[in-house]
């Protein structure tokens, strides 16, 4: 891969839950993404995925730490030049039931990026903009004079993406985009936005706890527990050859569609008595060729 | 299977092969949505417009309004004229609903009363809007210190007794109808501003705000195009309950003596005047009494009406 397009340093977002106590949601991550990469992010519920994204996006201030993006630090941005930037990055979201205004359609949806950056000359032009936007993600775009509820959570994760794909940026973050879909539909809705990363030549942070999906959508897949990286390989070599415990216990947690196999597999329960990684006094390791794995130092 | 069964089980119809045709999937025909394009709004109002209780309350706000309106301008008497000749009189031909102590037409007197009302109801419902809505949505949006400040300030206006500090207004300026309609909202903004802060903190957590925000949305757009209008569903219903809450306590101050001054008359002013003879000519206190019960029932059962249309979880 070529260079770099973004590169997170040391990311912290600490969240204050009352009574001095602080909840450490990313800790201490760092990872790059090349140009027309995926990187993967997975984890288990909780384990601060969606935080680390959208902290990323700054969305959320973030504690510490720094995001290049294209060798700019966007964190030290001001707000106007910030705005600008966000046309190069943008989000789509897990929920679609949640993520699109209810009381907007979906032409207002679409275009509401274009208002903001006024990248639309006119109401014809916007228009024009919106319907090529829904033919790109395969809606019909008869249908942009519609409601969002009128749609289903497949269509409406269409229109999310299309969003997205607004203000022509150059990174997404894919918040767990088809965990609220039918089984059916999310490979309909990841075969989209691959065949978005071959046109478009976009570069995907994908989150997601569904590792089948994850492996086949990723390049790289960076693997979260409690805040942190505890490893980060090709999507190949982390499959062939998990190195970290944790790893190791979620692959053994994918379900095998043969009974045979499946009443046989061996799940490796995480309890009380080997939860403990030592994460607080372990650094990333890189042992062998881009296979980086948290080890106690 | 045997081709024996198949003459056993064919139908008193005698299909052939060829009445069949194959029509396959046609997949553009599959994304076709058959339902007609609604938006929220005309939603509602169709769930509003099958509720009988709440049009028949709307019926009859509009006829009160009409008739508040019209009613003194068709009559042949005004509302401060004295005929002292022609005091107390019952309800005939020549006065409606009676005259009072004074020979004024009471036909005239309630309908003007009943316009009093009105307009210190609404007007002390769209200035509780006005500054309910703009504080509990900085307190909504904003959070954090801001609306720890904001809050503790609407909270102890809010423990000051209501009352003491109405009268004590009302005391202090020249009874008039501005001085009312202050005194009513100098706290009834409270309760709205509350109502704002709540839906707007629960909406500014949603998808769709992050999503704007993702887009550089500033917070202009986000409060008055993405917040405001999800929570104007609790807002219309605060307003429209907000309505007879303030025709009740004008009337009530007018009863009291603290309301419009002599010879204006207002619904609350006007049953205060009949009690003196209550027993003697009843009417004089039934029709104000009627016409504003009326109201406040029609403005209460329309809220509840408007809330069961506007809140979606209630949607069939």
């Amino acid at each position: 891969m070529s260079e770099n397009l973004i590169e997170v340093k040391g990311l912290k977002k600490y969240f204050n839950v009352g009574s001095g106590n602080m909840l450490k949601a990313v800790n201490d991550i760092s990872f790059s993404i090349a140009k027309g990469e995926t990187l993967g992010l997975v984890g288990e519920s909780g384990c601060g995925k969606s935080t680390a994204g959208r902290t990323v996006l700054r969305l959320y201030e973030p504690t510490g730490g720094s995001v290049h993006f294209e060798g700019t630090d966007i964190y030290k941005l001001s707000p106007q030049k910030m705005k600008a930037m966000r046309r190069d990055m943008q989000m789509i979201f897990q929920d679609p039931y949640a993520s699109l205004n209810p009381r907007f359609t979906v032409t207002d949806i679409i275009g509401e990026a274009l208002d903001i950056h006024n990248m639309a000359g006119s109401k014809k032009e916007r228009k024009k903009r919106v319907e090529d936007l829904l033919d790109m993600v395969g809606l019909n775009p008869d249908h942009a004079t519609r409601y969002p509820h009128e749609f289903s959570g497949g269509q409406r994760q269409r229109i999310g993406i299309a969003r997205a794909l607004a203000v022509n940026p150059k990174f997404i973050i894919c918040d767990e985009p088809i965990s609220a879909l039918d089984v059916s539909i999310q490979a309909q809705v990841v075969n989209l936005l691959k065949d978005l990363q071959n046109r478009l030549g976009l570069t995907y942070l994908f989150i997601a706890h569904d590792l089948s999906m994850v492996k086949h959508i990723s390049d790289r897949v960076a693997v979260m527990y409690l805040g942190r990286i505890v490893e980060l390989a090709e999507s190949e070599e982390l499959y062939a050859n998990p190195l970290h415990p944790y790893t190791k216990t979620l692959l053994s947690a994918i379900p095998i569609p043969d009974p045979a196999i499946e009443a046989n597999k061996k799940r490796i329960v995480l309890d009380d008595t080997n939860n403990n990684f030592n994460l607080d006094n372990s650094e990333l390791v890189e042992v062998s060729k881009g296979h980086w794995v948290s080890m106690p130092k | 299977m045997d081709t024996n069964d198949i003459t056993v089980m064919s139908s008193p119809v005698d299909l052939k092969p060829e009445d069949f045709r194959k029509i396959g999937s046609d997949e553009k025909q599959a994304e076709v949505i058959q339902r007609e394009s609604l938006s929220a709004w005309r939603d509602a109002w169709r769930r509003l417009r099958a509720n009988k209780m709440a049009m028949t309350a709307l019926g009859v706000l509009g006829l009160i309004v009409i008739a508040a309106i019209v009613g003194p301008m068709i009559s042949k008497y005004n509302y401060y004229s004295n005929d002292l000749l022609n005091t107390n009189q019952k309800p005939s031909a020549e006065h409606w609903f009676g005259t009072d102590d004074l020979g004024r037409d009471m036909f005239v007197r309630t309908w003007y009363g009943a316009r009093i009302s009105l307009i210190v109801g609404l007007a002390a419902a769209m200035i509780d809007l006005f500054i309910g809505v703009i504080y509990g949505g900085i307190m909504g949006y904003f959070g954090g210190r801001v609306d720890n400040i904001m809050n503790k300030f609407s909270e102890i206006l809010y423990a000051i007794p209501y009352l003491l500090v109405t009268i004590l207004l009302l005391v202090v300026m020249e009874p008039s109808l501005p001085t009312i309609i202050l005194a009513l909202t100098i706290t009834g903004w409270i309760n709205m501003s509350w109502i704002v802060r709540g839906e707007i903190m629960q909406l500014k957590s949603r998808e769709f705000v992050l999503a704007s925000r993702s887009m550089g949305a500033g917070w202009r757009r986000l409060l008055f195009r993405h917040l405001l209008p999800n929570a104007m569903g609790p807002i219309i219903v605060t307003v429209t309950l907000s309505v007879p809450n303030a025709i009740f306590a004008e009337a009530f101050l007018s009863f009291l003596g603290l309301g419009v001054q002599a010879p204006i008359a207002s619904l609350g002013s006007m049953i205060n005047d009949a009690l003196t003879g209550w027993l003697y000519y009843p009417w004089r206190m039934l029709f104000p009494a009627v016409l504003i019960s009326l109201t406040m029932l029609s403005f209460n059962i329309f809220g509840d009406g408007l809330r069961d249309a506007l809140d979606p979880k209630l949607k069939k």
